[in-house]
């Protein structure tokens, strides 16, 4: 389902005879998940190994006046307890902070808490223990004395004066502010039709089906250590381990297998994955943490916690004037390791209203410190608030002058022949087709039926709603993204491809997989560049000991990023191979080809040599070439984004639903989804990225919501209470594309990972909007309950 | 010392005995005695449907289960279900069509599906989406999921779809 060719000329290297580029070819390495045979984290047992459980604070801030461990320890089975102050000597806080975003602070913060706690759930103590049950038993055991210290619960009088200060050293809970402002706002507003809405979203989290999971492994006689991580960025922990126990980087394996979901929740430094890492060199034999999922909702990282109150201005014949936002988020006591908490309000800034062309945008962002779980970066950071924003003022917008939906959008969306260009808020654009977009899916859900439909149910007091969210999306991030501020988090990444003497291609690469189908991508590009099929190709992922530097799988990269990687050694590999095989055959390098696995006259295909025997004679017979040649079936290379600092996507969806006025319940009953991720790689993949993204931002439109109290206590902390979208309530979603290849790289792949859930919250709430709209009623608030779209239409209080 | 009952049971057509710890679940069981560890844990309180087992030919949550309660009973996990090719089609067409992503669930999701499949041979849309609703996955989104059951099913039933 695609308007354009899967590349253009550039993409020269990939036009190849049976090339595997655009073709749905099933991931490899996937058997053994269907067979229950994977390997998790919790699934491997090594020698000695012990479980650690955390003593976590039952209260959101309370000062530790002892820690008693005396029955802990006696406690069968327990191995060890340890507290924050006796942990600290084998592991240095960390502060999450970057230079470029100028001001952000935070305090120093431990793997294990020394005097106090500062949100319900932090650890205060580990029991160290030879099964996780009697780890659990001695957790019961421990003894805290607490004094309970005021609470900040509220992010919107966290900056009051009469609000205690929850870490008096930086002396005040602001984390960070930022404010922008482009052309003359001012102006705009005094010349439109203005609508003024406030937004608001709920916390919630990621609720990977695997809860985090460590096992670490120390090694005392040669001080190394072995990680076993189910996380996203392997070499970024490695070095995080490294600075923070003491050791050298190259000390530290860092060994991310089969992980069971990620979504950014895998991404970060966490406390007491740290705890587990340092008491596994303090006790020196391997100590396994995994997450149980009430802790999981009280230690992984939220997101998503966010007020805006926004306006916009529209001329009467749709023009839009102005777009003015204040945000303001809580991110919990500290900002996180080492992305900082301040990157999904930064995003909002940016994002806000970048799709259109209207130059005049103010925006302000309060980051403040509050006592809840951390917040940090979480599937499509900060995209699906921009995104819900600006297209739910647009909609309101459209109303307020009595103009379609679609109409104003095609008024104001940057127009497709205008890149490169540059937005209001500075991000620079190479290439978007929102107007392509918007035209296949006005097309794909025959919209002008759908409103003929929705008009003629209303008559029967039946209340459908279609809405439309246009966005960009981040991916392909540079250095600009963490490097420049100081973290060292990878941007660029690199690929080994290695033939072996069978005529095989062993592929090594820094990205990883935790079920996007990175390995199937690599796979793909590394089959088509070399010349092999592609089950001669096996990919080695995660493995800080095997694979080059790179940085992982987040922010939409793995493609993009470590596929042009593929590329360019695909290329320096097939050269390499042609060099030996041209001496064999007596023939110019440059007229040969590599074809399915064997070498072919390049004018006419006619068969030449077999990469077995070409791998046969350079590794065993090598007497019988050249005494001046010396045969290389390996190459390296590795690519980071030059030309931009992030290759933006585009894309735009619509759902389609019903509410239910009498219940207040909404019926999903179609969503759709047009995507521009540059060349598709693997066209199934890429749909599944996009339906696995909407359905995760539907959750947090209809039902994700982390509920706390005045008293920071978190109230459905479990899954039976913190809704999930699960099978029977999600709908058929359709996806097409329109492809506009980044000219950075010669794969042309920008990311697709993180659009479905850019979009889609947005799409909902317009459907339920554009719904209720007879009603005259409005709500801008994640999730839409049942509830509140009662107490919308005033059926409850 | 911690309560241990001795159980008789049959895991994969396998007889076996063991002395387990009273509290123990049967999930933990199976991955920690006998190390077949297909069979995931992913809540511990019955939601999530990652646990899903066989029990006398039923499918249980194996976290709401005791190891105990397996004294007498027949267990069977994905990693027999797999070797007697009984899931087979299940899982080529879920590779096919890409109906799994990270794969934590999927072995609960298999196991699901076969037993909607024994109980439905021919589901609508709707009843696929209604019986795999206790079995929770964040990867896929869920379609393709329904269109590998769906597809399976028609097979089973000699449509060619």
């Amino acid at each position: 389902m695609s308007d354009t060719p899967p590349h253009g000329p550039l993409h020269a290297v990939l036009d190849r005879p049976n090339s595997y580029i655009g073709r749905s070819v099933p991931r490899p390495n996937v058997r053994r998940l269907l067979q229950g045979r994977g390997n998790y984290v919790d699934d491997i047992r090594l020698p000695r190994m012990v479980h650690v459980a955390f003593v976590r604070s039952p209260y959101a801030h309370a000062r530790i006046d002892g820690i008693d461990t005396a029955a802990a320890l006696n406690s069968p089975g327990v191995v060890a307890v340890v507290t924050g102050a006796e942990l600290a000597e084998y592991c240095t806080p960390w502060v999450g902070v970057l230079s470029h975003l100028a001001g952000l602070k935070s305090q120093p913060q431990h793997a294990i808490a020394i005097q106090k706690a500062s949100w319900q759930g932090e650890a205060v103590a580990a029991v160290v223990a030879e099964t996780r049950a009697q780890a659990e038993d001695g957790v019961d055991a421990v003894q805290v004395q607490w004094t309970e210290l005021p609470i900040v619960a509220d992010m919107e009088t966290a900056l009051d004066d009469q609000t205690p200060v929850i870490h008096p050293d930086l002396g005040d809970n602001l984390a960070w502010q930022r404010s922008f402002e482009a052309g003359d706002v001012d102006a705009a507003f005094a010349a439109g039709t203005v609508v003024d809405e406030e937004f608001s979203f709920g916390r919630h989290t990621g609720v990977t089906v695997e809860p985090r999971a460590i096992l670490s492994s120390y090694e005392p006689a040669e001080g190394r250590l072995t990680v076993h991580h189910s996380c996203q960025a392997p070499h970024m922990m490695q070095n995080i381990f490294a600075t923070h126990l003491g050791l050298e980087e190259h000390d530290v394996r860092v060994i991310c297998g089969d992980v069971g979901g990620s979504y950014g929740i895998k991404v970060h430094a966490y406390a007491d994955e740290m705890a587990t890492a340092a008491l596994s060199v303090m006790l020196r034999r391997p100590v396994k943490f995994i997450a149980d999922r009430l802790e999981s909702f009280l230690t992984d990282i939220h997101a998503r916690d966010h007020r805006v109150r926004a306006r916009m201005a529209i001329s009467e014949s749709g023009k839009i004037l102005g777009i003015e936002i204040d945000d303001l988020t809580g991110i919990g006591p500290y900002s996180v390791y080492p992305r900082t908490s301040g990157i999904e309000a930064n995003q909002i800034v940016n994002l806000t209203g970048a799709q259109y062309t209207c130059g005049n945008y103010r925006a302000k962002t309060t980051v403040v410190f509050q006592n809840k779980v951390p917040m940090c970066q979480y599937r499509a950071v900060g995209h699906p608030i921009a995104t819900a924003v600006t297209e739910g003022l647009v909609d309101a917008a459209a109303a307020a002058i009595g103009m379609d939906p679609i109409e104003v959008r095609r008024r104001n969306l940057i127009p497709d022949d205008a890149y490169p260009c540059t937005a209001a808020t500075g991000l620079s654009f190479e290439g978007l087709s929102h107007h392509r977009a918007l035209a296949r899916l006005v097309e794909l859900m025959d919209y002008d039926s759908l409103r003929a439909e929705q008009e003629r149910l209303r008559g029967d007091g039946i209340y459908r709603g279609i809405g439309i969210a246009t966005f960009i999306e981040l991916t392909n991030p540079s250095a600009m993204f963490y490097g420049v501020g100081g973290a060292r988090i990878s941007a660029q990444d690199g690929c080994t491809l290695r033939l072996d003497a069978k005529g095989n291609v062993i592929c090594t690469t820094g990205v990883t997989e935790q079920g996007q189908g990175a390995e199937a991508v690599m796979a793909q590009v590394t089959a088509t560049a070399v010349g092999v099929t592609i089950d001669k190709v096996r990919v080695i992922t995660g493995d800080t000991d095997v694979v080059p530097y790179g940085g992982g799988t987040w922010a939409s990269r793995a493609a993009g990023i470590g596929g042009e990687a593929a590329v360019q050694a695909g290329k320096a590999l097939r050269e390499n191979i042609l060099k030996v095989a041209g001496i064999i055959l007596q023939a110019e390098p440059e007229t040969l080809d590599i074809r399915e696995g064997r070498v072919v006259d390049g004018a006419d295909g006619n068969d030449r040599i077999g990469l077995d025997e070409v791998g046969r004679i350079a590794y065993y017979r090598a007497d019988t070439l050249p005494k001046d040649f010396q045969s290389e079936l390996v190459a390296t290379r590795h690519y980071v984004p030059k030309l931009f600092p992030f290759a933006f996507t585009n894309g735009v969806q619509a759902s389609w639903l019903e509410v239910d006025i009498e219940t207040g319940f909404v019926t999903l009953l179609k969503h759709w989804a047009v995507e521009d991720c540059g060349t598709v790689i693997n066209p199934q993949l890429v749909d599944e990225q996009i339906r696995g993204g909407v359905v995760q931002g539907i959750g947090g439109a209809l039902f994700e919501h982390c509920l706390y109290d005045d008293h920071g206590q978190l109230l459905n902390g479990s899954m039976m209470d913190y809704l999930t979208p699960m099978a029977a309530e999600m709908p058929d979603i359709e996806v097409a594309h329109v492809e506009t290849p980044t000219a950075d790289s010669e794969l042309g792949a920008k990311g697709a990972g993180e659009a479905g859930t850019a979009g889609a919250p947005a799409a909902v709430l317009n459907a339920i909007n554009d719904a209720l709209m007879p009603l005259d009623v409005r709500l801008n608030i994640h999730p839409a309950t049942p509830e509140r779209i009662l107490a919308a239409l005033g059926t409850v209080g | 010392m911690e309560p241990m009952i001795d159980i008789q049971t049959s895991v994969n057509g396998a007889n076996l005995s063991a002395r387990v710890p009273a509290r123990q679940t049967l999930v933990d069981f199976l991955r920690y005695h006998l190390e077949l560890t297909g069979s995931h844990v992913g809540c511990e309180h019955g939601s999530c449907g990652a646990c899903t087992i066989r029990l006398d030919g039923d499918i249980v949550r194996g976290c709401l289960v005791l190891a105990a309660q397996a004294d007498g009973a027949a267990v069977e996990t994905i990693e027999g279900l797999s070797d007697s090719g009984e899931l087979a089609d299940l899982q080529a067409t879920f590779h096919a069509r890409n109906a799994l992503q990270c794969g934590y669930c999927t072995p609960g999701m298999l196991l699901t599906a076969q037993a909607l499949l024994a109980d439905n041979p021919a589901p609508s849309r709707e009843e696929i989406r209604a019986y795999i609703s206790g079995n929770y996955c964040r990867c896929t989104g869920y379609q393709a999921i329904v269109d590998a059951i769906e597809s399976v099913a028609a097979a089973r039933r000699g449509v060619i779809s």
